[in-house]
């Protein structure tokens, strides 16, 4: 499937008739330059249609009711965790859990095999180029459980220190490896099947925070190795509010519940309960079924185009980006260059705070990231406090890199920023 | 070249007044935007109830900067009481292009250490 379309080019054009977004006009007229996906990725019509018509034709409650549109309701939700499932070649559908997003599947894993099996002085090994949401939950189980947090640097080029992870695993009682597939500041794309194969050589599991890789990457979570993978429905053309754990059947069936409620039970009774089956026991209480169908037609739509063309198609705008990207006088650029390298381009002009320059860029329409982008660490470990970050998807043409470039001499106008 | 980044603030980004420390001020408070990493300190040298000198330092956005730089300009020879007095609206006014609500935090971060400084805070009250 991915690999339908592998070589051909996409045709951006065509694509870009199907994001009704790029029919309206921002900032006075000018047309949208959407260069945010790594925060959030554009919908594509058949993506807002299937959530609008599960509302006009199909809602209901689902697993529950014993009539047509329930069922009907609950076969789409199913149907859509087989879409899932089939598209990071998981092996079962019920591999596949629906959770808000990247952030609730991770804050999972700490939650239901983090508590059933890390004590103090287990160690769980990140990195210093993750999210927040691959720090944070860990730091929690430190606090409450004792549990020890290491971080693995990375080199001058912004890709990790192997050699540290090699160390950690040697050294100490790594009972964790929780790294992000791709960067979602630098754009490294990490070597996470060599990881995981390290990691559990040393007895450690290994979760992969693919937030940034499975919108913009074929994965296939049998070639990957990990033990669990997280990602979001809304960076991957699909809605707000769904996102997905997959892990090993076998796995998933070891672990306590998460949340409680309905839903996730086989029987209650005043004395307690029993919890229901895998990948019921994590989805407690109503779902977002209306998501979870739409994000089944995100990947039709991503399916159709086919990852393999997608992550070519991105590899070939920043090739075509970075270099003039680099002739811009005073600007400093982020990341390894090389094929572990997606389409995010952090980068800092002058001195001139991130912040004014996306300003400036709003100015001609342009939309990118200024901050921190939810990883503090790395900034620290680069030196700055914010960079302003350029991200692509499969809508993007070299005409939008033209006019980022544009403005951004402008911007260095505006600022004075010499050579 | 923008309605944000009018000559006047571009002015006061690039060529700051009242910019610096004063050696023994008399009120000094100094605070941050941890989102975004803007940083203004304001010293003050008090004659009686009145500023009879102020400085600030710190570093981020062209906005926070400028608006600072401004601030100590409003404010200069001013009475205490009239900087309690002051409102977000006096500054905002004051600089004289839009503050879209994701900057408002940037211009406003000089009059929030400028009223801690006024009230004599050595920290804000949690």
């Amino acid at each position: 499937m991915s690999t339908k379309a592998g070589t051909q080019p996409l045709d951006v054009h065509r694509i870009r008739t199907d994001f009704p977004i790029f029919q309206r006009t921002v900032r006075d007229g000018k047309p949208l330059v959407y260069l945010d996906s790594a925060a959030t990725s554009q919908k594509p019509a058949s993506v807002i249609e299937a959530l609008a018509g599960f509302y006009r034709t199909s809602n209901a409650n689902i697993h529950r009711g014993i009539y047509e549109l329930s069922e009907e309701a609950s076969i789409l939700y199913e149907e859509a965790r087989a879409k899932v499932a089939r598209f990071i070649g998981a092996s079962r559908p019920d591999e596949v859990v629906f959770v808000r997003n990247t952030t609730e599947a991770i804050n999972l894993v700490a939650r239901t095999w983090g508590v059933a099996n890390l004590q103090a002085g287990d160690v769980v090994v990140t990195t210093i180029l993750e999210h927040h949401s691959n720090i944070v939950p860990w730091h929690q189980l430190a606090a409450e459980r004792g549990i020890v947090v290491r971080f693995v640097d990375i080199d001058e080029t912004g890709r990790l220190r192997l050699d540290q992870l090699e160390m950690l695993l040697r050294t100490e009682p790594v009972k964790l490896v929780a790294v992000t597939h791709v960067s979602n500041a630098l754009g490294t794309i990490n070597p996470v099947s060599d990881i995981a194969r390290l990691a559990h050589e040393a007895g450690a599991l290994v979760l992969v925070d693919g937030a940034q890789s499975v919108p913009h990457l074929p994965v296939d979570v049998r070639a990957l190795g990990a033990d669990f993978l997280a990602f979001s429905g809304h960076k991957m053309l699909g809605p707000f509010g769904i996102g997905v754990l997959w892990a090993r059947y076998e796995l998933l069936a070891s672990l306590p519940p998460f949340l409680g409620g309905g839903g996730m039970i086989r029987t209650v009774t005043t004395e307690g309960f029993t919890p229901g089956d895998v990948p019921a026991r994590f989805e407690a209480g109503t779902p977002s079924v209306a998501d979870a169908v739409a994000l089944g037609a995100a990947v039709d739509y991503l399916e159709a185009i086919g990852m393999a063309a997608i992550r070519q198609h991105e590899v070939a705008l920043l090739a075509y980006a970075l270099p003039r990207l680099e002739e811009i006088p005073g600007i400093r650029l982020y990341g390894p260059v090389g094929e572990d390298r997606a389409g995010v381009i952090s980068f800092t002009l002058g001195d001139v705070h991130p912040h004014d320059v996306a300003a400036v860029l709003d100015l001609h329409g342009i939309a990118v990231r200024a901050g921190h982008h939810c990883t503090q660490p790395l900034m620290r470990r680069l030196g700055v406090v914010a960079t302003t970050r350029a991200s692509f998807y499969l809508y993007n043409w070299e005409a939008d890199v033209d006019r980022l470039v544009e403005a951004l001499q402008e911007a260095r106008r505006v600022f004075d920023v010499a050579g | 070249m923008s309605d944000l980044y009018r000559e006047h603030i571009l002015d006061h980004y690039q060529h700051p007044r009242n910019y610096g420390t004063l050696e023994q001020p008399d009120r000094s408070f100094e605070d941050s935007n941890p989102l975004c990493g803007d940083r203004i300190r304001i010293d003050l040298k008090l004659s009686g109830d009145r500023i009879e000198d102020i400085r600030f330092s710190g570093r981020g956005c062209a906005i926070s900067q400028a608006a600072a730089s401004i601030l100590t300009e409003m404010v200069k020879g001013k009475s205490l009481e009239e900087v309690r007095a002051l409102g977000a609206e006096d500054l905002l006014e004051e600089l004289g292009v839009p503050i879209s609500p994701a900057r408002r935090k940037c211009a406003l971060l000089s009059l929030k250490v400028l009223k801690a400084a006024a009230y004599g805070l050595n920290e804000w009250p949690r």
